[in-house]
């Protein structure tokens, strides 16, 4: 009933979704699997109108639709349901549900109309609340059923729900699954992705797998389907390159704070899902938000970005636009953010040593762009990338802490950063590095955290890592989250 | 292309000269020694403060309580020299007292996180309060010897308030380009996360940075209160959208992260010729808000065809 015919979408720089074609019934539940990144995100964002396809087409009762916006999605009957859900807490229960399409009379509210039609949708999903209710005053399960109800007064056919439980409790997930299917038995067609793969094998009646923006397989049925095979079609994601580990030395205890340890010339990967907590970690040991960060046995107070930076401890974010570069500003002056304060003669800014580090790290980094006097803005994401590492690599460095360096940026800059990380690593520096993806850590670390739900679940060496395994690591289940 | 960006880059510059020859050639009271001192003592206290709102502006904030920190630091000036017989104490004082508010604003604005147009819609509105009860509702006239000297002294043949307003362009000009503290400001002001990570003390600056608008806006006062040889508690009204306005219209950015001190200057000069003319035409003042209404208009658009022209 709902068909994918060669959808594609390109962002530049990524293939996020390359000829993905499938199907799923009417009157079934069906489970959309992938990494991060892998495609699922931009599909459901297809489907309900967020994004328009370079090619390809949704079809849709056999009919193909053309979504311009979210409004026709929701008209065509196609409803989906975000983690961040779409409500707005300060309006009541009743006004959520009709948001778009309030039920009025000559502009005017209809009231009665209002209250009766939101009972009976409410009483559909079995929410029993006061439609009058200020929507922020009720959990989160609750609202969620206010979100499928409001899908239901728009008569959706297909419901896709995107990581529907990962804030739910047990019990609560409990009741979003018999609403699940009791939405399977009125022939819904519903659309299930989540990282959890007993709810995908249990709840589900088929499955499909992305890997790179591309169909990986579909099972019409889960009978003979486990966990296993499911991640095994998951992994195995193809970078376009290979990275020549290079084997190190390692010397003595550099860095360390309550959660772990490492070592001079060692670079350590977090790998985990998004929202595992790997950059709240990060940001912890930096802005020295808690616990006790040690760089070569020296404590380092806690209190600021500043004083890790003066202790030889720096941090790129995984947020280039919004926490590392000042767009108006020049590559030079975006290198020579951190380390002007140390150049500087009583606050006099030294105009040659920073002429000197602009030019040694723009060098040093490959950074291409005309000059180093352009404004940063306008290079692509990898040269934005590679001035930010010049940024934190002037000045000396013990340790470094990468977010997501790679992440949104070609091939060829990749494997430059890696290169730089690689050469931090034999100066020396004690290395973090996080990343979503597999390939990439196991490629580069000595050594790979997993983190799952904000804690670390696992410490594994470099030659016993193997894709599965890390990737059942950071999986979570439903056991856990409750 | 070299023409093209040429006038992205300064517009405003071009837009200046072309006013300035056109009033030179059709008024011609205009182009006279004595005009253009008057043309640089009515815009003295503008200029002054509008050095300071420019670092408000590009730390990404602005500062509203600049015209009533005007108007109690010219009071403090004349209340404490006319009880204590000394100027200097006066100047202190104001000077003091704007360091106060300044800080009071800053402490706000960055530790708080509280908006900076509530923050200094409410300080504006104390700080105009004390000024009042503090005068009793009349002007306060300055009775030591030399109160005038700030406001009528002549140096070189020009009056010492344009050498006040001077003064502040150079170190402000200097602040902004050359210092630690100007570059922070700016880096703040285009992307406060990404500053904090790099390393640079966001509250910290962002305080500084009202404490010596506070600073300027009554020293302004201090200028003013000399030149009239009085204090008043009207004193500064609409000054902080005078400020604001200067700053705009000489490029600094109100998203912050963008502004120099050649463009306030700019600014201010334009603003203060367009009144000048004006007036020596007799066009009525009603007029004058007008035509300053519509040029703050144009010179916004301008910037966002500017802000368009350099994306593309």
């Amino acid at each position: 009933m709902l068909r994918f015919e060669n959808v594609t979408k390109q962002f530049p720089g990524v293939l996020a979704l390359d000829k993905v074609s499938w199907s799923a019934r009417a009157g079934s539940v069906h489970a959309l699997c992938g990494e991060n990144g892998a495609g699922k995100s931009t599909l459901l964002k297809v489907l309900s109108g967020v994004y328009r396809p370079d090619s390809g087409q949704i079809v849709l009762d056999d009919v193909p639709i053309n979504l311009r916006s979210a409004n026709d999605a929701l008209t065509q009957g196609i409803a989906v349901i975000y983690q961040e859900l779409n409500l707005v807490p300060h309006l009541s229960v009743a006004e959520n549900i009709w948001l778009g399409h309030t039920p009025s009379r000559m502009g005017l509210v209809d009231r009665r109309a209002l209250r009766n039609q939101t009972v009976a949708s409410l009483e559909q999903v079995g929410l029993n609340v006061d439609p009058d209710m200020r929507l922020g005053e009720l959990p989160i399960a609750q609202r969620q059923m206010v979100e499928i109800a409001k899908a239901l007064t728009r008569d959706a056919k297909v419901i896709a729900f995107d990581e529907p439980t990962s804030s739910l409790s047990m019990k609560e997930v409990d009741q979003l699954f018999a609403l699940i299917n009791s939405l399977r038995e009125q022939g819904k067609c519903v659309l299930y992705v989540s990282h959890r793969m007993n709810e995908v094998t249990s709840l589900c009646d088929a499955c499909t797998v992305l890997r790179d923006g591309k169909h990986v397989e579909t099972f019409d049925s889960m009978q003979g389907v486990t966990a296993e095979t499911i991640i095994n079609r998951m992994v195995g994601r193809d970078l376009g390159e290979v990275f020549a580990f290079v084997p190190r030395e390692l010397g003595a205890v550099r860095l360390e704070t309550n959660d772990l340890t490492i070592r001079s010339s060692e670079i350590v990967g977090v790998f985990g899902l998004v929202g595992a907590g790997r950059t709240e970690l990060l940001k912890d040991i930096y802005c020295g938000s808690l616990g006790e960060v040690h760089v070569d046995g020296v404590h380092v107070p806690r209190g600021s970005a500043r004083t890790s930076i003066e202790h030889g401890l720096v941090y790129l974010s995984e947020d280039r636009k919004h926490e590392g570069i000042v767009p108006l500003m020049s590559v030079a002056e975006n290198i020579n953010l951190t380390a002007r304060r140390k150049l500087a003669r009583a606050g006099v800014l030294n105009k040659g040593a920073e002429k000197a580090n602009a030019e040694a790290q723009f060098a040093n980094q490959g950074v291409r762009a005309a000059s180093d006097q352009v404004a940063i803005g306008t290079l692509s994401g990898g040269n934005q990338q590679k001035a930010l590492l010049g940024r934190i690599l002037s000045g000396s460095l013990k340790g470094v802490m990468l977010d997501e360096p790679t992440r949104g940026i070609d091939v060829g800059a990749k494997g430059e950063i890696h290169k730089i990380i690689n050469q931090l690593a034999s100066d020396g520096v004690a290395v973090l590095l996080v990343s979503s993806e597999l390939p990439e850590v196991m490629g580069v670390c000595d050594r790979i955290l997993v983190m799952r739900e904000g804690r670390i679940v696992g410490n594994v060496p470099r030659d016993e890592a193997t894709e599965e395994g890390l990737l059942k690591l950071a999986l979570p289940s439903s056991e856990v989250a409750a | 292309m070299k023409m093209k960006q040429f006038l992205i880059q300064s517009g405003m510059l071009v837009v200046f000269a072309i006013v300035a020859i056109l009033a030179a050639l059709f008024v011609p009271q205009f182009a006279t020694g004595q005009n253009m001192v008057n043309l640089g003592l009515a815009v003295a206290t503008v200029g002054i403060v509008s050095c300071t709102m420019l670092f408000c502006l590009a730390g990404g904030d602005f500062d509203l309580s600049v015209g009533s920190t005007l108007a109690l630091g010219g009071l403090l000036f004349a209340l404490v020299s006319n009880r204590t017989g000394s100027l200097f104490m006066g100047v202190l004082a104001a000077v003091g007292a704007g360091a106060v508010i300044g800080l009071v604003n800053g402490t706000v604005i960055a530790k708080f996180g509280i908006n900076a147009l509530i923050t200094t819609l409410a300080t504006m509105q104390i700080v105009r309060g004390a000024a009042n009860i503090m005068s009793g509702g009349t002007m306060i006239t300055g009775q030591t010897a030399g109160f005038e000297w700030l406001g009528s002294e002549k140096v070189l043949g020009v009056q010492m308030p344009i050498w006040c307003m001077i003064f502040f362009f150079v170190i402000f000009g200097f602040l902004l380009n050359r210092t630690v503290f100007g570059r922070d400001t700016l880096a703040i002001g285009g992307n406060p996360e990404a500053a904090h990570l790099a390393g640079i003390p966001v509250a910290r600056t962002k305080i500084i940075v009202f404490i010596l608008s506070g600073m300027a806006a009554a020293f302004a006062g201090v200028v003013s209160a000399s030149r009239l040889v009085a204090a008043s508690n009207n004193a500064g009204e609409k000054l902080e959208l005078q400020a604001i306005s200067a700053c705009v219209l000489g490029g600094v950015s109100l998203a912050g992260g963008v502004g120099s001190i050649s463009g306030v200057v700019v600014g201010v000069l334009l603003m203060g010729i367009v009144e000048n003319v004006m007036r020596l035409k007799n066009i009525d003042t009603f007029w004058q808000m007008v035509v300053t209404g519509v040029i703050l208009l144009v010179a916004v658009l301008i910037d966002r065809a500017k802000a368009k022209a350099l994306k593309a």
